[in-house]
């Protein structure tokens, strides 16, 4: 691995060594057999939910054209599991902890955020906004401009830790959103989240996910979420996460010519189990190879 | 848990359906239990680009071989693999079962592809001198692969199928309760492949007092722990709990698990 190559970056007052990470839901403590967590730019657990919470019916995952649908429903043991177990199953590592949570209503996202944003592990939280608000009409935080500012703001309050909001893919204009995070205090955008979508088995008419709908991720969903990347990053100076699709180096690349700062990673951890780690040697590759000394100078450079 | 890329040794079709094929594991220094599984990665593109689970059915000393249902396109993908290329294999992964050493005679109830996995069960309870008797479920005779394979260890075996109109859970229970358990003391059940099967298997467990293992089958993401795609539920005392099929198992105590 070239070392000397700058790839560190920083998410409001967090500096990554690197901007390779593990995408919230596809990411265990029992990867470890597979890579050495002190590598990752961050650890980033499962979402937790204030509650412990069962999951959804099966089949929880299915395979696409270049793809997979899951709606896994954040099965989740509770937050004093997470802070019992978790976090300090994570914090002996290197790489900082950034706790991804997710929650029903814009009080209980503040409540989490007090909680967490202030343990002296957790580095950065991530507000998983494309969650349904149960408080309002049921439709996700992240697809309206004004429960966005609001869940932010109100988070804004509770910690002076960074705050990520994890944007969903399934808006209109996923610029007016990215702009309402930015104006209720986030310090970062992950864009984005799995892509709603639905697949149905001919033979049996039966949908072949059993929550019916669920995310879409992998290398189909890769142009949609540069799109998103380039559109954000023309309306915030916010540092970007890409994080849909992302297979390869050159994958991770992209989206940082696009205006990523940083990248996570999910599916692809599934079909090779070093995934994480291979990208982030395949990005110093490209680096070398391009003569580029500074990640930086690669931030958004796209050519047009 | 490691990734290899392991030799093919062969790669061939034995019946309509079922392909076989083995793999040279000489690079593996992990030991290989029945019921454990390979996440295995059919073709390396980007549809179907999901690894998928599969069993081992028989285990040598330098090789593994796996029984696969020709399904979708993975494992259409995988029949293309010939002798001499390799095969990109994660594993061994989950727990698998454990045989009680006091077993005399072994019951094993398997339907389709999950003959395949308790082959292996068969393979161990002769090696530690216990004898099997299996009853085989399949839509035809055809599909029976490991039959003879399981005859081979001694295992005395009862074939049902829909092609002769044998299958159904009544006749099943019929040929265990009323002429295997009529010549046989069963000391332990196995199963893997059926619901109905499954449920048949917990209910003579109960019933008779015999203890038994479930391996189940399941869609998997990551295989690792990580995603919590394929769930299924434990009973403890009057407690659900969850537990994660590729990790926690694939093999569970009969009576504890929830088939839905």
């Amino acid at each position: 691995m070239i070392q000397y190559k700058n790839t560190e970056v920083k998410i409001g007052g967090l500096t990554l060594k690197n901007p390779v990470m593990p995408a919230s839901g596809a990411f265990g403590a029992e990867m470890e057999q597979a890579i050495d967590f002190n590598k990752l730019g961050a650890i980033v657990p499962k979402s937790i939910t204030k509650h412990p919470q069962p999951g959804n019916a099966k089949p929880r995952v299915c395979e696409t054209n270049a793809g997979m649908i899951n709606s896994i429903g954040i099965q989740s043991k509770g937050l004093d599991y997470y802070l019992e177990h978790t976090i300090p199953q994570f914090e002996t590592y290197d790489s900082p902890l950034i706790a991804s949570i997710s929650a029903e209503s814009v009080e209980e996202f503040a409540e989490m955020a007090s909680v967490l944003g202030n343990h002296k592990s957790v580095s950065a939280l991530e507000l998983n906004i494309s969650c349904p608000n149960l408080k309002g009409n049921g439709q996700a935080f992240g697809m309206d401009p004004e429960d966005t500012f609001a869940l932010i703001s109100k988070a804004r309050k509770v910690t002076d830790r960074p705050l990520i909001a994890k944007l969903t893919p399934n808006v209109t204009d996923i610029q007016e959103i990215a702009i309402a995070a930015e104006a209720g205090g986030a310090d970062g955008l992950n864009v984005a989240n799995t892509l709603l979508a639905m697949s149905i088995d001919v033979e049996t008419r039966k949908p072949r996910i059993g929550n019916v709908m669920g995310g879409l991720s992998g290398p189909a969903v890769k142009p949609v979420i540069v799109r998103m990347i380039y559109q954000v990053s023309q309306v915030s100076s916010l540092p970007i996460i890409g994080c849909g699709g992302i297979m390869n180096g050159k994958d991770a690349i992209e989206m940082i010519i696009a205006g990523a700062s940083a990248v996570q990673v999910g599916t692809a951890s599934f079909i090779q189990p070093t995934a994480l780690t291979d990208i982030l040697s395949e990005m110093q590759e490209y680096m070398e190879k391009h003569g580029i000394d500074d990640i930086h100078d690669l931030i958004g450079s796209i050519e047009i | 848990m490691k990734q290899y890329e392991a030799p093919v040794l062969f790669n061939r079709q034995v019946s309509e359906r079922y392909w076989h094929i083995a793999i040279d594991t000489s690079m593996m220094h992990e030991a290989v239990e029945p019921g454990q599984f390979f996440h295995v990665r059919c073709a390396d593109v980007d549809s179907p680009f999901l690894r998928r689970p599969l069993s081992v059915y028989q285990i040598h000393e330098n090789t593994i071989e796996f029984l696969y249902l020709v399904k979708g396109k993975g494992t259409t993908e995988m029949t293309r693999i010939r002798e001499g290329e390799t095969l990109d294999v994660l594993g061994p992964l989950g727990k698998g079962f454990e045989l009680y050493k006091q077993s005399e005679t072994v019951l094993l109830v398997a339907r389709g592809v999950g003959i395949a996995t308790l082959a292996a069960v068969a393979q161990a309870a002769f090696i530690q001198g216990s004898r099997c008797v299996a009853v085989l479920s399949a839509r035809t005779n055809e599909d029976l692969l490991a039959a003879e394979y399981l005859e081979d260890f001694g295992a005395e075996v009862h074939k049902v199928t829909e092609e002769d109109g044998t299958s159904d859970v009544g006749n099943v229970r019929d040929i265990i309760e009323t002429d295997i358990m009529a010549r046989h003391t069963i000391d332990s059940i196995y199963t893997c492949g059926s619901r109905r099967l499954s449920k048949l298997s917990q209910s003579i467990s109960s019933t008779f007092g015999i203890p038994g293992e479930i391996a189940l089958e399941e869609h998997m993401g990551c295989a690792m722990g990580a995603c919590f795609a394929c769930v299924c539920d434990i009973r403890e005392a009057d407690t659900l709990k969850s537990v994660r099929v590729c990790i926690d198992g694939p093999v569970f105590p009969l009576n504890k698990v929830v088939i839905e």
